[in-house]
C-alpha cells in the first residue's frame, strides 16, 4: 500500500551488490581458452586420423597434450590453497559442474599426454592410438563443461545464458583447435583446419549475438566496461583472422600463421569477455533485482495468487 | 504464510538416521532489533572470526556494509521518511529507522553445498549449511553460486608476519588463509547443547533460535499482531518451504521489501536448472563433435 512499487526507481540497498563477485583471477579465462583449445583439438586429431590426415592428427594431438598440460596448472594456480588441489578428486558430485570437470581433465590430461608422448618417440603405436581416442572422448565434454560450471550460479549474465553458452564455448573451441592447426601444418594438408577455424568463428558470432539479445537487459554487460572491450576484441580478431584463413592462408604459411593467431587471439577475447561479464553482472544490483522483481510481478498478477502482506 | 509444521522430527534422516537432529535455524525479528550490533561482536568473538579493517561508509550506522569470510552477522541500517504505522495519521516528521541483521540463511537447497567440489561444505545433522575448513581448497565456486551473496574467500594471511601474497605466478602454497568463511550457526555451541552466540547476545530477542518447524509458527503469530497493530510494509521473507531455495533455515521479519535490505526479493538455487544445463552440455558436446566431422566434408582446399 504504502510502500513504492518499483518502477523506474529501483530501490537497493545503498546500491550496493546483492551478490558476490566472483573469486576467480586471470587463470580462469585462460583456462576456459586452452580448456577448449585442448578439447576439441583432441576430437580434431583422431578424425584427422580417421580421415587419413595423418600430420593434422599428430600436431592436433601435440597441441592438445600441451594445453591439457597448462590446464591443470592454471586451475591449481587459482585455487586460495593450491596444496590441496587434490581435494578436487575427494568426491565426485554430479551436482558440481566443478567436479565433473576436474575428472574430465585429469582423464583427458593423463590421455592426451600418453598419446602425444608415444606419437612423438614413435614407440608403442597402438598404446599411442588408444590413448589419441580416450582423449578425443573426453575433449568435446572439456570443452563445453566451462560453460556449465559458469552456468551453474547465481550471477545472471552466466545463469540466463545457460542455453546458448554450451554451444558458444563448443564452438569457440572449433574455432580455437582449426586455427591452431592452421598454424601448425602446411597450407596445403591444412584444408579442414582451415574451414573449422572459419566455421567456427561464424557460429561462435552469431551465437555470441543470439545470446546477447535473448539475454536483454541482464546481458548490458557484453556492451559495457572490459566484457564490451573484450567483444569488441574478439569480433575485430576472429572475423580479420576467419577472413585470412579462408582466402591468402590457402597458399601462403605467412598468412596462416598470422590468421590462426588472430583467430587463437579473438576466440581468448571470447572468454574473457565473457569472464568479465560475469563480475560486471554481480557488481550492479539491478542486474539481480530487476528480473527477480518482475517474476514476482507476473506470478502475482497470475490468478490464484494473493499476495497480502504489504 | 502459516507453514504447517512438517510433523517430522527428524530433518535429514536419509542422511544421519539415528543421528539426525530437529532441523534448527533463526528468526531473526527485524521489527525488534535496535541495532546494538551486539550479534556481530559475539559473532566475532565465539568464533575467532579475524577483523578486516574499518571503513567510515557514511551508510547510516551501517559500517560492515556486507556478510563475508570476516562478517558472519551484518547489521543494516537504513533510514526512511516513512511511518512505522499505516499512513502516518497525520504525523509531521514521519521517520523510521529500519535495522536488520542479516545472516546465512541455511537454505533447504543449498546452491553452495551443491556446487562445491571438495565436499567441503556439507549439510549438519541440525540441517545447517557448513564449511569444513580442513577440506575446503578455495576454489571459490560457491562464491557466485549463493544468490545472497553470502560467502566469500578470506583474503588474510595465515601468519601475522606472512609476506604479502603475490596473485600471479604459479607458486604453490600461497601465504595466506585463501578458502572460504561463512556462519556455521555455531556448529561447536549446538554440539555442546548451546544456542549461537548471536541469538545468546542479542538483547531483545530480534535474533531467535530454535527448531525451525517451532520458529515458523512464532514468526506467524507474529505477523498477524503486526499486522493487526498495522505496521507498514511487515511481510515474512523466507519462511516459504516453496520458495525458490525450499525455504531459509534461518528467515526474516522484514519491514520494507527484502532489496531494501539488500536481499535478493526471488532468489531461486541455480541448481534448480542443473538437469536442464547438464541437458544443453550433452547435446553441445555432440554438436562439437559433429561439427569438426563436418569440417573433414570436401576437399584439400
Amino acid at each position: 500500500m504504502s510502500v513504492t512499487e518499483v518502477g523506474s526507481g529501483m530501490r537497493s540497498y545503498y546500491g550496493r551488490p546483492v551478490l558476490k563477485e566472483p573469486v576467480w583471477q586471470p587463470e580462469i579465462p585462460w583456462y576456459f581458452f586452452t580448456g577448449g583449445l585442448g578439447g576439441a583439438s583432441s576430437v580434431l586429431s583422431l578424425v584427422a586420423r580417421v580421415s587419413g590426415h595423418e600430420l593434422l592428427a599428430q600436431r592436433s594431438i601435440q597441441i592438445a597434450s600441451a594445453a591439457d598440460a597448462v590446464s591443470p596448472l592454471l586451475l591449481i594456480s587459482d585455487l586460495g590453497r593450491p596444496e590441496r588441489f587434490l581435494n578436487m578428486l575427494r568426491v565426485f558430485k554430479v551436482t558440481s559442474p566443478m567436479s565433473v570437470g576436474s575428472w574430465i581433465l585429469a582423464y583427458s590430461s593423463a590421455a592426451s599426454s600418453v598419446s602425444a608422448f608415444l606419437n612423438t618417440i614413435g614407440r608403442l603405436p597402438r598404446v599411442s592410438e588408444l590413448a589419441r581416442t580416450a582423449s578425443a572422448v573426453s575433449g568435446a565434454p572439456l570443452a563445453v563443461y566451462t560453460a556449465t560450471l559458469i552456468s551453474d550460479t547465481a550471477i545472471p549474465v552466466w545463469h540466463e545464458a545457460r542455453r546458448e553458452l554450451p554451444f558458444l564455448f563448443g564452438s569457440s573451441a572449433i574455432a580455437s583447435a582449426g586455427a591452431a592447426g592452421a598454424i601448425a601444418v602446411p597450407p596445403a594438408q591444412a584444408a579442414p583446419a582451415r574451414r573449422l577455424a572459419v566455421g567456427g568463428v561464424l557460429v561462435e558470432n552469431a551465437l555470441f549475438n543470439l545470446m546477447e539479445k535473448q539475454l536483454g537487459m541482464v546481458g548490458e554487460p557484453y556492451s559495457k566496461g572490459e566484457a564490451g572491450k573484450f567483444k569488441k576484441i574478439a569480433v575485430g580478431c576472429t572475423l580479420g583472422g576467419a577472413g585470412l584463413l579462408a582466402g591468402p592462408a590457402r597458399r601462403s604459411r605467412l598468412a596462416a600463421t598470422v590468421g590462426g593467431a588472430l583467430v587463437l587471439a579473438g576466440e581468448a577475447a571470447v572468454r574473457w569477455s565473457v569472464f568479465k561479464a560475469g563480475f560486471q553482472s554481480a557488481r550492479d544490483p539491478k542486474y539481480t533485482i530487476e528480473p527477480q522483481r518482475e517474476r514476482l510481478q507476473r506470478s502475482r498478477t497470475a490468478p490464484g495468487s494473493a499476495e497480502g502482506s504489504v | 504464510m502459516a507453514a504447517e509444521p512438517t510433523g517430522t522430527p527428524y530433518a535429514w534422516p536419509d542422511t544421519y538416521g539415528d543421528e539426525a537432529k530437529e532441523r534448527m535455524g533463526f528468526f531473526t525479528d527485524t521489527s525488534v532489533c535496535i541495532g546494538c550490533k551486539a550479534c556481530e561482536v559475539a559473532c566475532k568473538e565465539w568464533n575467532l572470526v579475524p577483523d578486516d579493517g574499518m571503513v567510515w561508509t557514511g551508510e547510516s550506522y551501517d559500517n560492515t556494509s556486507t556478510l563475508g569470510a570476516n562478517s558472519w552477522r551484518h547489521v543494516a541500517f537504513i533510514e526512511q521518511d516513512k511511518p512505522l504505522h499505516g499512513d502516518g495519521d497525520g504525523e509531521v516528521d514521519a521517520l523510521r529507522w529500519l535495522m536488520s541483521s542479516d545472516v546465512c540463511k541455511h537454505c533447504t537447497h543449498a546452491a553452495c553445498l551443491d556446487v562445491c567440489p571438495t565436499g567441503s561444505l556439507f549439510r549438519s545433522e541440525y540441517g545447517t549449511v557448513v564449511v569444513q575448513e580442513d577440506v575446503c581448497n578455495g576454489c571459490g565456486y560457491c562464491v557466485p553460486a549463493c544468490p545472497f551473496g553470502v560467502l566469500d574467500r578470506r583474503h588474510i594471511a595465515r601468519h601475522s608476519g606472512d609476506p604479502p601474497h603475490e596473485i600471479l605466478g604459479l607458486q604453490l602454497g600461497k601465504n595466506e588463509d585463501g578458502r572460504v568463511w561463512k556462519c556455521t550457526l555455531c556448529y561447536d555451541r549446538l554440539k555442546g547443547g548451546h544456542e549461537p552466540a548471536c541469538a545468546k547476545a542479542c538483547p531483545t530477542d530480534s535474533i531467535q533460535f530454535g527448531p525451525l518447524d517451532e520458529l515458523r509458527e512464532r514468526a506467524s503469530k507474529r505477523m498477524e499482531k503486526l499486522q493487526a497493530e498495522d505496521w507498514n510494509g511487515a511481510r515474512l521473507y523466507g519462511e516459504d518451504p516453496d520458495d525458490g531455495v525450499g525455504g531459509f533455515g534461518a528467515f526474516f521479519l522484514l519491514l520494507d521489501e527484502p532489496e531494501v535490505y539488500g536481499l535478493p526479493p526471488d532468489p531461486v538455487v541455480t541448481t534448480s536448472h542443473l538437469a536442464e544445463m547438464w541437458k544443453t552440455a550433452a547435446v553441445a558436446t555432440g554438436a562439437l563433435v559433429l561439427g569438426v566431422v563436418a569440417g573433414f566434408l570436401g576437399g584439400a582446399r
